[in-house]
């Protein structure tokens, strides 16, 4: 077995049609892999099977075919090792903001004392800024507070690796902001391993060391295979003045917009390898014209991956 | 909010009393001229009995068996004459028992139920043709059966209490949120620790309205069941003042078994508030 973390092979997940018949593939052919302490966005439109991807890895749902493998362990049902943070945060109305952490904690060491949880749990919530709001309800925090909450309730696991499902899809663009702040600094000083579903292009270059680029469904496939190529101590407020920024975020959208739906088909296949995607570096290209004007001849992906070398 | 609290108040004193009021005109003493010669013969000849106890009974009558009744409500002078107090007390613990089994056997079952749909579907035609019969069909079965009047009351309680519970428990149980139980699924949680720290408090509030609604109908039918059974019992007690030709007592009765359908009501709508969550 090599040495990645996460391993990903030929994964494909199929929904069968009201008539019984099964529906084409959402994704087939999903290859990719992630290392210890590495942060991998995945980004691509709505219907190309995203959260179903994160679901197999975090076990709650089963691929058609293919496998994962963590740790050198084939990937069979959910598990303590990889925590999930939730879209819709999932915190128990019932319990405290306190109690939905120590819920998690308590699942992961039931030997522990009461006071040993108390102080684990109220550890982590002050990390993400809710130190005084242990014993309120969820219905009493805003959305970004819950949110805080269910990742806190993640890292409290200490998983050996972090799934989160577009933890921040539902937030205003400000507090966004925050939380990605928070987060980053959270993932920077804990070098946790992450695979984050997002919409936000900046978000993922923001995060990510890898983002992975899926093309659209039905039968998507991973595209490109992303690298961030700007220093890892990033901030919000300054990663707009690397150069490198902006050719990656054009080099994002342009795929969002107009090459994403390119990769069906057969005619496909002949540029692009599933089972290799192309491993993309477009901070470190050089000034060459904007991408977005070669929509219509732009040169095929192992072409680019060439120039880069 | 507190002078509508108020307000309120005031109109549903105005309504009583113009209630009472209304009764009381209604029932106003006739003038006796009516009665024919020999009738008044006949009436004269049975004392003043025939004139007593024509009639509706004036609200004045009613409020003196409220009176009596209320002044001492433990008596008791044999089986056929208790105070108030030892009738509903008879009556309480009759629904109390047929309650608690049902709540012994509809909510676990129901937990069950609820968390597999393979269950849901071959426990439903049964559910569905049980629900509708009406309680006190059963009791000829029960009589014969277990051959005591009171434990059949006490069943006859407990299989109309069963299916707004069951029914209400695999309701809330099967739909539980898909993220809590997904929650619960990737922390590994056990079964035991699953059902009781996840399902059982987000199903909660639906299973305490089935017990709410069973309660209602529990009190319902045990007026009629103790109709039927006789012995003891406010519905007994009913029946008895009716075969004595007492209407003030039976509608000082009725009063009673409103009063306490009311109480019991109001501790569910509690117990219900106790275990809602805001979301």
């Amino acid at each position: 077995m090599s040495a990645h973390f996460l391993i990903v092979e030929a994964l494909k997940k199929a929904y069968p049609a009201a008539n019984g018949q099964p529906n084409p593939p959402v994704f087939e052919d999903i290859h990719f892999h992630i290392d210890k302490g590495e942060f991998v966005c995945i980004v691509g439109h709505s219907g190309c099977g995203k959260t179903t991807i994160l679901n197999v890895l975090a076990g709650l749902e089963e691929a058609t075919a293919g496998d994962a493998f963590m740790d050198n362990r084939e990937v069979r049902g959910p598990s303590l090792d990889r925590g999930v943070v939730f879209q819709g945060h999932a915190l128990m109305p019932w319990m405290s903001v306190l109690g939905n952490v120590a819920f998690a904690v308590k699942s992961k060491w039931p030997e522990w004392s009461k006071e040993k949880v108390r102080e684990h749990c109220a550890g982590y919530l002050e990390m993400v800024g809710l130190g005084d709001a242990l014993d309120k309800k969820p219905a009493e925090l805003s959305g970004g507070m819950k949110q805080r909450v269910g990742i806190a309730r993640a890292f409290a696991i200490q998983p050996k690796m972090l799934l989160l499902d577009e933890p921040f899809g539902a937030l205003d663009a400000l507090t966004r902001g925050t939380i990605q702040d928070e987060l980053l600094k959270i993932v920077q000083a804990t070098h946790q391993t992450v695979f984050m579903i997002t919409h936000d292009v900046d978000e993922a270059i923001l995060l990510a060391d890898k983002i992975l680029l899926m093309s659209n469904g039905p039968h998507a496939k991973i595209a490109e295979i992303v690298e961030v190529t700007m220093p890892r101590d990033r901030t919000r407020a300054g990663i707009h003045h690397d150069p490198q920024y902006y050719k990656i975020r054009n080099h994002l959208v342009d795929f969002l917009v107009n090459r994403s739906k390119t990769y069906a088909g057969a005619e496909a296949e002949m540029f692009h390898d599933a089972k290799n995607p192309p491993l993309v570096r477009p901070g470190l290209e050089g000034d060459r014209a904007p991408v977005l004007t070669l929509a219509t001849e732009r040169p095929a992906p192992q072409l680019k991956q060439a120039i880069n070398q | 909010m507190r002078s509508i609290k108020l307000k309120a108040a005031v109109i549903s004193l105005l309504l009583f009393l113009l209630f009472i009021g209304a009764w009381h005109m209604a029932t106003l003493p006739k003038e006796s001229t009516s009665l024919a010669g020999a009738n008044a013969e006949y009436a004269a000849l049975m004392g003043k009995g025939a004139e007593k106890s024509g009639g509706f009974p004036p609200p004045l009558e009613v409020g003196q068996a409220f009176v009596k009744y209320l002044a001492d409500p433990f008596y008791d002078h044999g089986p056929n004459d208790k105070g108030i107090a030892i009738q509903l007390g008879h009556s309480l613990a009759r629904v109390g028992l047929g309650f608690f089994l049902a709540v012994l056997v509809a909510v676990p079952l129901g937990f069950v139920i609820g968390m597999s749909p393979l269950l849901l579907r071959a426990f439903d035609p049964f559910i569905q043709v049980l629900k509708p019969i009406s309680p006190l069909a059963w009791m000829p079965l029960a009589l014969y059966t277990l051959k005591d009047s009171n434990v059949s009351g006490i069943f006859v309680i407990f299989i109309c209490s069963i299916w707004p519970m069951l029914i209400n428990t695999a309701f809330g149980v099967a739909s539980v949120r898909r993220d809590w139980i997904n929650v619960a699924r990737t922390l590994e949680v056990n079964p035991l620790r699953k059902a009781f720290l996840v399902i059982l408090p987000a199903a909660a509030p639906t299973i305490l309205t089935g017990m709410r609604i069973s309660m209602g109908i529990a009190w319902l039918v045990i007026v009629a069941a103790e109709m039927l059974v006789g012995g003891t019992g406010i519905g007994y007690f009913v029946w008895n003042e009716w075969n004595n030709l007492a209407l003030p007592n039976v509608i000082f009765a009725i009063t009673m078994i409103g009063v306490v359908g009311m109480l019991l009501d109001m501790i569910f709508g509690r117990l219900q508030q106790l275990v809602t969550y805001r979301e």
